[in-house]
């Protein structure tokens, strides 16, 4: 690789600029201060950092310039779809690129007999469904954002959502990727087949959170429409009893389709919101949804409904119909943004338990908000143990937003403490990055290291995201002494 | 000190001994095997081997160690036996920890009583999950749920300087840092040695329906195959076994659920497979065995993988290029999946068991070629040293450069498992 300056001087830039200009469409490459400074954030909108150079590609061969060419000044690049992601993954850099992909938007292909479509990155994850639905097939991954976040966007968190519980994440739903590398390098990994040759480098990129390289093209996974999918939902006391029907269920070997959860706190800002008209009264609310043959789902539904009246739930309804069920999807699909009108602010926490801990751990949470006064809405996906903590809180109020953020950080150490993780679908990203040495030890995230460094030995593909503490990749690490956390919470023992 | 008393200090001296002809790897000898009982143990083997500069191999109940190409030095081989224990069944969490060398069916009865299941089934007798991880081995249930990857949800490996390090986790939902185990995945050993490995596991099915149905050609039964995988039918699996392209091929369909779900998905499956569809309650004798090996077996085994809906090409091919260089077939397919397992022998008019290794060599290089199209790729998985020697059992492989460059950071001696993987890794 050619590169002219190992360290950034002030005509680096300036140089790039020009260079990328003279390689791309004028209309391609931004520098105007207050143009870049619409792309200074993502979804976690309060960390910004404005880029000195925005590329808007069209095209794989752009993607490749652009990095080719930061490659060879030295300069750091983040890649960034529709920007909708709530770790800050797509935080751009000051004094590097960022690559908008969301104009490459096109549907390559769609291959129903291979249950296949091909997509550019900046495809909305709902535009693929919408493509397939006609013939009966859709994208199973459906993280609430899917109205507005791109397939590489998915592809670089591992997005999840609500029906991942049967379904699985976008690495189990993605075959194929192009990809350009740090160096400017363009691989294909995987492909419509499975099961192919050497390793698994598709399963290594897809959730390495943009810092691997820039997927340039997205072989997905079509599924067939279920024949039947019935949705309940059911009002409960306290969200004990909620959780005691959802380990009757799955203890039935029922594998629903998806399972959530919302505590009184949440249903109230449902409501005011959307007026989703929940059960009156609710200390918990519960939508259950079965899918799949007919036969199954209906005889799967009615032990489902009868679970759910054995552990107290005092009302149950069952959506007759599409509009219904959309209604039920409705309270729980708003409630990230319902929540604002209970509070001026809020923090969208996301971690992730064994579910079995889920009464313990509520509990937990709802000491932790005794204690500190600081008030906690809480939204899960019940089925696979992953928390929505919202953290609520006034910014105008001096020293709130420090409190929010100390509860929201304790919610973390509560999940690793039962052995679950910092994150189950959002990501690492920038937020989250002080969290890892908490979650892993170091030669853990040593390891994780040197995948990275495989990729990028100069670590200018999306720096100082996912991991803690930047480190160079000639570097040879300090080894750890001692136990591994994990041991020494009594973990490893004990799970 | 030398080499075996170092490696007699840390596990025992029971539990090390020099290699024998019957502990080759692919025809290689080991000096050494050792079988250590822990994490702690493989460790401290690995520094041993390091500073030694031993070159490490793995084996689990040896059941795939034939895949692959023959290990480029093996000076120490790690037995796993010693390591099979089911460390945790969180049964209400559907997880599972366990260490490498717990054979899957000791697993399956461990986990039977709590009605669960580690939903992998490849046929190979005895296989370890350690082994299964290594060779990204599947049978007919990936259909329903996927492969290793789709399952794996945690890992501790340790790497050939000794580090030991963890992934992932035992909680199903999970996206803190880079999925490693991923790599681990069909890396055949080459990026180090995998001591643990926590699964996610499914509910095990209430009862059982299978349909069979009887194929003439390719034709029907790429026609069948996708008249059942576009239905909206959630099959378990969908084999074809096909053991001699001169008689007929048998399609067979496995539905699971509740009784009645089952019974009704059976009967739209006999519906759509057409008359002669037979319903019944067991797997058919065989059931997703691997058409080579064993006691009379083809010596050769293939993997063949490519789009799904290219079941009939895939055949065909294999067919005509078989034919040309006087062998014979017989075929497993997991037809829904686009992966079929090819045995290779000698036609009975051509004499020689085995057949010659250049009609072998040619056959698997022709076939390559003409499944390239559907996204194929062609995988000699057993083979005699004088067909590796012909031809590379793996294939060209797209992003390989990418592979050597990881390889390289996780082991840059090139001591674990060397030259066994894709382009000489």
């Amino acid at each position: 690789m050619d590169r002219d300056a190992t360290i950034l001087d002030v005509m680096t830039l300036p140089v790039l600029a020009a260079r990328l200009r003279a390689a791309l469409p004028a209309r391609a490459v931004l520098t105007d201060h207050a143009q870049c400074r619409t792309y200074e954030c993502d979804g976690l909108a309060h960390f910004t950092v404005t880029p000195a150079i925005v590329v808007l590609v069209e095209t794989p061969e752009q993607v490749q310039t652009t990095v080719r060419l930061c490659a060879q000044s030295g300069v750091p690049f983040v890649a960034r779809g529709s920007g909708t992601g709530l770790s800050g993954g797509a935080l751009p850099v000051a004094d590097g690129v960022l690559i908008v992909t969301s104009r490459m938007n096109s549907i390559l292909e769609v291959d129903i007999p291979n249950h296949r479509a091909v997509v550019e990155p900046g495809v909305i994850n709902l535009w693929v469904t919408r493509e397939v639905a006609p013939q009966g097939y859709y994208f199973a991954p459906d993280p609430s954002s899917q109205l507005v976040c791109s397939i590489g966007g998915n592809v670089a968190e591992n997005s999840g959502g609500a029906h991942c519980l049967k379904y699985g994440f976008t690495t189990n739903h993605v075959t194929g990727a192009k990809v350009v590398l740090p160096d400017g390098e363009l691989v294909t990994l995987g492909g419509k087949a499975t099961d192919h040759p050497g390793y698994d480098v598709l399963g290594a990129f897809v959730g390495s959170e943009g810092t691997l390289g820039i997927a340039t093209e997205v072989t997905v996974r079509l599924m067939r429409r279920p024949e039947a999918v019935q949705t309940l939902l059911a009002g409960f006391a306290g969200t004990d009893e909620a959780g005691a029907a959802v380990s009757e269920i799955i203890a039935a070997g029922i594998v629903p389709a998806a399972v959530e959860m919302m505590d009184a706190l949440a249903i109230e800002a449902a409501e005011a919101a959307v007026h989703c008209g929940y059960p009156a009264g609710a200390g918990a609310v519960l939508i259950v949804e079965l899918d799949g043959p007919a036969a199954e789902v209906a005889h799967s539904f009615a032990d489902v409904e009868r679970m759910c009246s054995a552990n107290g739930a005092f009302e149950i309804r069952i959506a007759a119909d599409e509009d219904e069920r959309t209604l039920f999807w409705k309270g729980r699909k708003s409630a990230f943004a319902a929540v604002g009108r209970i509070s001026p602010d809020y923090l969208v926490q996301d971690g992730v338990i064994p579910r079995t801990a889920l009464s313990e751990v509520l509990s937990r949470i709802a000491a932790l908000s005794g204690e500190t006064g600081v008030r906690v809405a809480n939204v899960f996906h019940a089925g696979d143990g992953n928390l929505h903590p919202l953290v609520l809180f006034d910014g105008s109020v001096p020293d709130q937003d420090v409190r929010a953020e100390a509860v929201a950080g304790a919610i973390l150490d509560i999940c690793i403490e039962y052995g679950g993780s910092i994150t189950g679908e959002h990501g690492v990203g920038h937020e989250k990055r002080k969290f890892m040495g908490r979650m892993y030890a170091e030669p853990d995230l040593d390891t994780m290291q040197l995948l990275r460094c495989a990729f990028d030995p100069d670590g200018r593909c999306n720096p100082g995201k996912v991991f803690p503490t930047p480190r160079l990749c000639g570097e040879l690490p300090a080894r750890r002494k001692g136990v591994h956390p994990w041991q020494e919470a009594g973990l490893a023992e004990v799970f | 000190m030398d080499a075996l008393a170092s490696l007699h200090k840390v596990c025992g001296e029971e539990h090390v001994r020099p290699g024998a002809a019957a502990d080759a790897v692919d025809g290689v000898v080991p000096a050494y095997v050792a079988a250590p009982a822990s994490t702690d143990e493989i460790r401290e083997l690995v520094l041993v081997a390091r500073d030694a500069g031993l070159r490490v191999g793995v084996r689990g109940a040896s059941s795939k160690l034939g895949w692959g190409m023959p290990p480029a030095g093996l000076d120490l081989l790690l037995e796993l036996s010693r390591q099979d224990r089911v460390l945790e069944h969180a049964a209400g969490d559907l997880v599972v920890r366990v260490e490498p060398g717990v054979r899957l069916v000791a697993l399956r009865e461990q986990l039977a009583p709590a009605r669960q299941q580690l939903a992998l089934d490849p046929p190979e007798p005895g296989a370890t999950v350690g082994g299964v991880i290594g060779a990204n081995a599947s049978g007919p249930s990936r259909l329903l749920y996927g492969t290793a990857r789709d399952l794996l949800i945690g890992i501790t490996v340790v790497l050939a300087d000794g580090t030991v390090a963890r992934a992932g986790g035992k909680v199903v939902k999970n996206v803190a840092g880079y999925d490693i185990g991923k790599l681990y995945i069909g890396a055949v050993g080459t990026l180090g040695l995998v001591t643990e490995a926590i699964f996610r596991l499914h509910p095990v099915p209430a009862a059982r329906r299978v349909v069979t149905v009887e194929v003439a050609t390719a034709a029907d039964a790429g026609r069948l195959t996708q008249l059942v995988t576009d239905s909206q039918l959630v099959p378990t699996a969908l084999e074809l076994d096909w053991p001699d392209p001169a008689g007929p091929g048998r399609l067979t369909v496995v539905v699971e659920g509740i009784e009645p779900g089952a019974t009704a998905q059976a009967e739209s499956a006999a519906g759509l497979l057409g008359g002669g569809a037979e319903i019944t309650d067991t797997v058919p004798a065989g059931w997703g065995q691997r058409p080579y090996g064993g006691e009379t077996g083809p010596a050769i085994g293939l993997k063949v993988s490519a789009e799904p809906a290219a079941l009939r090409p895939v055949l065909d091919a294999l067919w005509r290029v078989a034919d040309l260089h006087h062998l014979a077939t017989a075929v497993r397919s997991s037809a829904g999946s686009g992966v079929s397992y090819v045995g290779l022998g000698a036609a009975a008019d051509a004499g020689r068991a085995g057949g010659p290794a250049v009609e072998i060599a040619a056959t698997v290089i022709e076939l390559r070629a003409a499944v390239a199209p559907y996204d194929g790729s062609v995988v000699v998985l057993q083979a005699p040293p004088e067909v590796k020697r012909l031809v590379d059992v793996w294939g060209p492989v797209p992003a390989v450069e990418l592979m050597r460059r990881i390889k390289d950071r996780f082991d840059p001696e090139h001591r674990m498992s060397p030259g066994r993987f894709v382009g000489g890794i």
